[in-house]
């Protein structure tokens, strides 16, 4: 048994259950900033699966890029937009379409779990142990290969935030 | 005795996160909590693609979480955008009153 394996074992399980606990908040509260916040909450609890994960510099970015930079701008716009909350008398319509899209995504989780459960992480093994990353520094890694292996991705992705800019400014221009 | 965390586990987990995202999609009628839980999936395939690149010792996985996290950006510069303009010209951004495509 290695030493510290109870308290991974403490730290997923409290994490993993917030993490759910904040997605089903995100879906059922009415005032929007509410369901900002939790949402908040679900992305921060990711960051925390991440490092449990052994992968530091995916959770930095996503605390800074998702739970910073992303939710930062959503909230902008809800602010912006001054959406009132639902009204309180409101209750949720029973429509056919909404029980039969409620049905399908249960069916998808099956699937899924089915699929997890059938064979867990199939695939080719690759070289980059905990020790060998520990070793060579993992943003030292990931820049390695991000420069050499994935620079078209790299280069595409570029061009890709690129136009996100140029449409966000055109589309938020005034019309004259 | 302890063993240490199966990648099952958090395959669940993602699988769960993933599943309550498409929920809210499908059942909620404000934009803007539609694209909040696209930006939930987004993030609950992450976790996924991380614990396959972490158990199989691999790095793509987390190039590849970097990518996703760029269009997500993207995404959402965009989308709020579009969500200002729609709020601009119709004073509304229920997904239900924004019929004029609808058949």
């Amino acid at each position: 048994m290695i030493p510290g394996t109870l308290f991974y074992w403490i730290a997923f399980i409290f994490t993993a259950l917030t993490a759910i606990f904040a997605a089903v908040m995100v879906i059922t509260r009415r005032n929007p900033i509410h369901s900002a916040m939790f949402l908040i909450l679900n992305f921060l609890c990711i960051a925390v699966l991440y490092l449990l994960l052994n992968s530091q510099f995916i959770a930095i970015i996503q605390v800074m890029v998702y739970a910073g930079a992303i939710m930062m701008l959503v909230i902008f716009v809800i602010m912006l937009l001054s959406v009132e909350e639902e009204k309180r008398t409101y209750k949720i319509r029973l429509s056919p379409a909404k029980v039969i899209g409620v049905l399908l995504v249960v069916i998808l989780f099956a699937q899924l779990i089915y699929g997890v459960a059938q064979k867990v992480v199939p695939g080719e093994w690759g070289e980059f142990t905990p020790e060998r990353i520990a070793q060579i520094g993992e943003i030292k890694a990931v820049g390695g290969l991000l420069f050499t292996r994935y620079l078209f991705p790299f280069e595409v992705a570029s061009i890709l935030l690129l136009v996100g800019i140029i449409g966000a400014v055109i589309l938020s221009k005034k019309e004259r | 005795m302890l063993f240490s965390v199966p990648p099952m586990y958090y395959l669940i987990v993602s699988a769960l996160i993933f599943a309550i995202g498409a929920v809210g999609v499908l059942i909620r009628r404000n934009a803007i909590i539609i694209f909040m839980c696209i930006e939930m999936m987004l993030s609950a395939v992450n976790l996924s693609l991380i614990t396959a690149s972490h158990y199989l010792n691999s790095l793509d996985g987390v190039l590849m979480v970097f990518f996703v996290m760029t269009v997500a950006a993207a995404e959402a510069a965009v989308g709020l955008a579009i969500f200002v303009l729609l709020y601009r010209g119709r004073r509304t951004i229920k997904v239900d009153e924004i019929n004029l495509l609808k058949w």
